[in-house]
């Protein structure tokens, strides 16, 4: 641990108004695990370009073996051993395993037609594999792994380029906590071996659980670096935002009311011979935990009408419901927070305005035509409302960051009559002074009258804010808990399929 | 969305380019007679190409533009000429018709969920085929007796302002291309539309029923085409089935496409559509009038989308 690999001594980097890294020093040791951490807009993106030669730093020295030079490019990156997991997975979902590690570097026939070697190929796959003790054949095709296994693919993929630091941005935020284990014991392994590893991660006790030390990032400077023994969430929390966060829980200032919703015995496609039923009621925050793919995300499609109900019935306010369209369901008051914001919650290129007008299009017009100046009056509305951090409402989505592109997503339901709002995963991705802004708002909506389904599968989140928690488990619910049965133990057991 | 966007705006900028360097090589680029002709042109051709931008604003393709024109324009012509039905009813039964054939596709494309280029290629084969067996591959057309003055007037007609012919496609043109317009532009229903084009399910999210949007959309390609249709048939009077509005839909695509939509959906204006198919027919007009031999057209208007598009 004594051998400095990497160093970073007062890397800058000014953009014209901004100064997205501020004399930023840290170094990074052999086999070192550092645990970067910092809200959105810290400047953690910005290092890490830095890091991989895609951004010049505007002053500073980076140090790579004691060789001292201004800046990186992308080729003297690679060549120095770092080796970056992104977030959003470069991968060919149509090549297998082992294409997908060699792509562009495939052992050849010899000849001209430069025919690939497959023999060679698995061959040189094969300790790759064994390094990581993985659960999957060289020959299986991307696209049939899971996004755990396919993470682990981008990382023998780097440890074939001989990476010695490899950067992972948010690798466990889409990870169930088995899958996460894993993979913070695949970066103890990197660890032992002498690869050094920075992870980005909004997860604070996976800093706690691994890093060796942790750095912490705010307005583009360096505000602490802890050491293994010092790391503790709240402290990391502290100086992340510069203040102490309350407790996340808010208690409801009434009792739950009268039931919105009750799924009765439905099915879904994912699991056609499970059923499932509850309630949610008035003013009734429900936490729906379990592990990634136990059917929650399925069960809230099938309610908003993305998918066909295999079987049972829904019942609004007691009257039963049919539902075969997501019209249906805004229609009558239900509304989805989905889990894949860009893809499924917001159109990027559409302004906020005109994202927030969408589904109730028609109350904005007058005879056909759409009247601009309501929506944007309502879009500057929902704004103050919901903190929507943007000086024009007329901008693209897209660029907006995470936490304010969710909050957009909200504006669009607030601005009609919510009974019954879904929320999957309402803050993935997203920092930590926005995801405190989202729970409040909760609140807020259960307060006034809305009724709350929301899938988490953060389990700080889900303890932290549910009134009330149903745990599923492959397509069925193993049990429910009130708020003094709540526990991170107790949440688990459910999870994994026990009973309490 | 601006009436005149930057894209129109730059494509407005390469039409005036274009025209006034063909007018220095050749001034009878500038005859009112060129002009009004090729103001026809562009009259005609406007209105198909408005209709598929349409269907390429919803990400999709409507490859049978150029067949239906040709069966259609048969139907219409037998329907006059042969079987003596009021010119009123015979336009009322081929726009229905061009709305009936965008529904099937529609309802292919989004409830089969074929792809359109798939659909509509079939539909290019079939309608062609259909309009070839129907005149048993004879020319369609008037007899030199048969003659439907008001019909005539309407269509293929012009009317003198202030000393310039202008052709009554231009007008029709103008129409089309301002409702198509406030409907795209100003309408829920056009909202919808970029919404589907865009990210369909983002806009299934919302509670926008995307099936609905894009049978519309074909339904909507449909019906102008017919119109296109029935103008193209009393322009030229006479058609063979077999080559009557070949490439068409070719140079509907080249059109909305140089007129700022995505083959991907989503995008695209009006404005851009008609500024498209008029530097298209400039172009045309430029192979003719610089003596270039026509045989090289399509390579002269392919290398100009081509240049257009990188400029981009």
């Amino acid at each position: 641990m004594s051998e400095r690999f990497l160093e970073l001594i007062d890397i800058s980097k000014i953009y014209p108004g901004v100064t997205a890294l501020d004399r930023v020093s840290f170094s990074v040791s052999r086999g070192e695990v550092i645990g970067l951490v910092g809200e959105n807009g810290a400047g953690k993106s910005t290092l890490m370009r830095v890091l991989g030669g895609v951004t010049e730093p505007s002053g500073g020295t980076i140090r790579i073996d004691g060789v001292a030079r201004a800046s990186l490019t992308v080729a003297e990156a690679i060549k120095a051993g770092i080796a970056f997991v992104h977030q959003e997975l470069n991968l060919f979902d149509n090549l297998d395993v082992a294409g997908n590690i060699f792509i562009g570097r495939e052992p050849l026939h010899a000849g001209p037609l430069k025919l690939i070697d497959r023999k060679r190929l698995r061959a040189q796959v094969r300790p790759l594999l064994e390094r990581l003790a993985v659960d999957f054949e060289a020959d299986r095709l991307v696209a049939e792994l899971s996004l755990a296994q396919r993470q682990l693919v981008e990382i023998m993929k780097a440890l074939s380029l001989d990476a010695r630091l490899v950067i992972m941005d948010e690798p466990t935020s889409s990870l169930t906590l088995t899958e996460t284990d894993r993979l913070l014991q695949v970066i103890d392994g990197l660890k032992a071996q002498g690869v050094s590893v920075i992870f980005i991660t909004h997860r604070l006790n996976e800093v706690k659980r691994c890093a060796d030390r942790a750095v912490v990032l705010r307005d583009g400077r360096v505000v602490g670096a802890l050491a293994r023994e010092a790391i503790a969430p709240a402290t990391l929390i502290r100086l992340m935002i510069g203040r102490d966060l309350k407790s996340l829980y808010i208690p409801p200032a009434s009792p739950p009311g009268d039931r919105v919703l009750d799924i009765v015995e439905v099915r879904t496609a994912t699991y056609p011979d499970r059923a499932v039923s509850l309630s949610v009621r008035r003013g009734e925050i429900l936490g729906l935990a379990g592990l990634v793919g136990s059917g929650r995300t399925e069960l809230a499609r099938a309610v908003f009408g993305i998918d066909p109900l295999r079987g049972g019935s829904i019942r609004l306010e007691g009257e039963p419901i049919r539902i075969a369209e997501p019209s249906a369901a805004i229609e009558r008051g239900i509304y989805l927070v989905p889990e894949d914001r860009k893809r499924s919650g917001l159109l990027l290129d559409f302004s906020i305005a005109e994202n927030i007008s969408l589904p109730d299009l028609a109350s904005y017009a007058r005879g056909m035509l759409v009247q601009t100046a309501a929506e944007v009056q309502n879009a500057r509305r929902q704004r103050e409302r919901l903190n929507i951090r943007t000086p024009d409402v007329m901008t693209a989505v897209g660029t907006l960051s995470g936490g304010n592109q969710q909050k957009v997503v909200l504006a669009k339901w607030l601005s009609m009559r919510p009974r019954l709002l879904i929320f999957d995963e309402p803050t993935r991705g997203i920092d930590v002074g926005a995801k405190q802004d989202i729970y409040q708002l909760l609140r807020r909506l259960a307060d006034a009258g809305v009724a709350i389904l929301m899938i988490s599968s953060d389990m700080e989140e889900v303890i932290g804010v549910s009134d009330r928690i149903a745990v599923m488990h492959e397509g069925a619910i193993s049990g429910f808990l009130e708020r003094n049965q709540f526990s991170e133990h107790n949440v688990l057991e459910l999870a994994v399929g026990h009973t309490v | 969305m601006n009436a005149l966007q930057k894209k129109d705006l730059s494509l407005l900028v390469l039409i005036i380019v274009v025209g006034t360097v063909v007018a220095l090589i050749n001034p009878r680029f500038l005859l009112v007679g060129n002009i009004s002709n090729t103001a026809n042109q562009v009259g005609l051709f406007g209105v198909f190409s408005i209709a598929e931008a349409f269907v390429i604003i919803t990400g999709g393709i409507e490859l049978s533009v150029g067949s239906v024109i040709a069966l259609l324009g048969v139907v219409f012509i037998d329907l006059i000429v042969n079987h003596g039905i009021n010119w009123i009813a015979a336009c009322a039964f081929v726009i229905a018709g061009g709305l009936a054939i965008g529904a099937v596709h529609g309802l292919l494309v989004s409830r089969m969920h074929i792809q359109p280029f798939v659909v509509t290629l079939c539909g290019l084969l079939i309608y062609r085929g259909v309009a070839r067996y129907y005149t048993e591959d004879a020319t369609a057309g008037f007899g030199f007796s048969s003659s439907f003055p008001t019909l005539e007037w309407m269509t293929a007609g012009r009317t003198n302002i202030l000393n310039f012919p202008l052709p009554h496609s231009v007008v029709v043109l103008f129409v089309v291309g301002a409702v198509a317009w406030v409907v795209l532009h100003r309408s829920v229903f056009g909202r919808y539309l970029y919404a589907v084009g865009k990210n369909e399910e983002a806009a299934r999210y919302s509670g926008i029923r995307s099936g609905r949007i894009v049978v519309s959309a074909y339904v909507i390609c449909g019906g102008l085409t017919a119109l296109a249709a029935i103008l193209i048939a009393m322009y030229t009077r006479s058609i063979s089935p077999a080559v009557h509005g070949s490439f068409y839909e070719l140079y509907a695509i080249a059109a909305a496409v140089l007129g700022g939509c995505s083959l991907r959906g989503g995008e695209g204006s009006i404005m851009g559509v008609v500024l498209g198919t008029i530097l298209l027919q400039v172009l045309q007009n430029l192979v003719n009038l610089l003596g270039i031999p026509s045989s090289l057209n399509f390579a002269v208007m392919g290398t100009v989308i081509l240049i257009g598009v990188l400029a981009d």
